[in-house]
């Protein structure tokens, strides 16, 4: 174990998770991005761990990364933090306009992306059309800015061959978008009006240390079946 | 040192636009303030936030940022005298953390409690209590939540006093009561008296009398 100044960035970091949360995932990557080592604690979904229950009292969910004891929730706090504590490799620009932009479109992606489609994932009929219509607008805004950003070259958002932070924000569609897409059945995906997008996807998804990550779609499908089926049993049953 | 052109478009009813002027302010940054007009909205806004079309949007010689705390950040890292952001990273990421637990928890709570009555309401109002106490711990025995002068999460909070005025508008309870949330009302007793801060807050009588407008009709609606 390194001494001095490097000690805080040696101290032992614990990272819980659900091996189906794409938000679990995103910190992985984070991780594995700077090369930090890490214990990964398997949470149980229906029993949740007393480390997990105080480490994340106010949210009680994942991820939680736990670095020389003192625990941070939020996968995008959590990445910033892992940033700027760790500094080979950035995930973040150093130009604080570059930062910005990371930052807004991060957002952007939780607002407009990931928050409509876990929302499509439980609902049916008229609210569930509602959220695919946001969805298929949010990804011609995506498609816009992929093809803004992206050409033979620059392969990621990131900036040339390096996924940065909003291709680890993003990076979740490349497996998870499909299989909320068959369980909910619904379709936000599109090749041909979203063909920069899709050549992103094929990027990220060959990326080493994201493709050792990604899950068998099958057994994605089989556990978000059961959280819709479990979603919407108990709407019908009131 | 080039001349710098810093711009920004907001309302003097947003609490996110009051946010990047305690920010720049807090900094003594010089800038030009446009006030938008929601309802007709500025050529000059739709191009510069394309995406959202919304207040606030800092425009920084030419260049756009919009979102309060992207913006917030922005005004931090470019400008870095008097920090907003604690310097700790651990720090930092817990006054993030509160930051978007009053965005995403909090705010939402707050606005259900102009748009809701009776029974209903009434379960809002333990909710809003509950999230403040949660928000409370975080302050402990501090000034403010950015220790000594007021930071990051400081500003974010300023929320509070828009979901109190509402309250005061329409003949409530207010939900920051001292016996309740001490601490927090300790607290905002010396935000309001901050000699920056207090400059940027709509003026009481008429963000009262626009709440009751606003929030009135809502309720009669029902």
């Amino acid at each position: 174990m390194a001494s001095g100044s490097v000690a805080d960035q040696e101290g032992q970091v614990m990272l819980l998770g659900f091996w189906f949360s794409a938000f679990v995932k995103r910190v992985e990557w984070a991780l594995k991005l700077k090369g930090i080592e890490y214990d990964y604690v398997e949470e149980d979904l229906a029993n949740k761990s007393t480390l997990l229950l105080t480490s994340n009292p106010i949210h009680k969910k994942v991820p939680v990364l736990i670095h020389n004891g003192n625990p941070i929730a939020e996968s995008l706090v959590i990445i910033e933090y892992i940033d700027e504590t760790w500094k080979q490799n950035t995930i973040l620009p150093q130009d604080p306009y570059e930062r910005a932009m990371a930052r807004f479109w991060a957002n952007f992606i939780e607002q407009k992306v990931t928050e409509p489609i876990r929302e499509a994932l439980v609902s049916q009929g008229e609210q569930q059309e509602k959220k695919v219509k946001e969805l298929k607008e949010a990804m011609e805004v995506v498609e816009g800015e992929a093809k803004a950003k992206l050409n033979d070259k620059t392969l990621f958002f990131g900036g040339g061959n390096g996924v940065g932070y909003v291709d680890i924000v993003l990076g979740w569609t490349c497996n998870w978008m499909e299989t909320i897409e068959e369980v909910g059945g619904f379709k936000v995906l599109d090749p041909e009006s979203q063909p920069q997008f899709h050549k992103w996807m094929a990027n990220v998804r060959e990326v080493p240390f994201i493709k050792t990550t990604l899950e068998p779609k099958e057994k994605l499908v089989e556990f978000f079946r059961m959280v819709r089926q479990d979603r919407l049993g108990l709407v019908a049953n009131k | 040192m080039a001349e710098e052109e810093v711009k920004l478009f907001g309302t003097w009813a947003s609490p996110f636009s009051r946010r990047i002027e305690v920010a720049l302010k807090l900094k003594g940054v010089q800038y030009e303030y446009i006030e938008e007009n929601l309802t007709n909205k500025s050529p000059a806004l739709l191009n510069y936030n394309p995406v959202h079309k919304q207040i606030p949007v800092l425009v920084h010689n030419g260049k756009p940022v919009a979102e309060s705390f992207v913006i917030m950040e922005y005004v931090d890292e470019t400008w870095k005298h008097n920090p907003i952001l604690p310097t700790d990273p651990y720090e930092k990421a817990m006054a993030r953390f509160w930051a978007k637990y009053i965005d995403d928890k909090l705010w939402p709570a707050a606005k259900k409690v102009v748009v809701t009555k009776g029974e209903e309401q009434k379960g809002v109002i333990d909710e809003i209590e509950h999230k403040m106490k949660n928000l409370e711990g975080e302050l402990k025995e501090k000034k403010f939540f950015g220790g000594e002068s007021l930071g990051f999460l400081d500003i974010a909070a300023n929320i509070i006093i828009w979901l109190l005025v509402a309250q005061e508008a329409l003949g409530m309870d207010q939900i920051l009561n001292e016996e309740k949330l001490p601490a927090l009302h300790g607290w905002l007793q010396r935000l309001l008296d901050d000699a920056v801060f207090k400059e940027c807050v709509p003026p009481k009588k008429r963000h009262l009398d626009f709440s009751k407008v606003k929030f009135g009709s809502s309720i009669a609606s029902k």
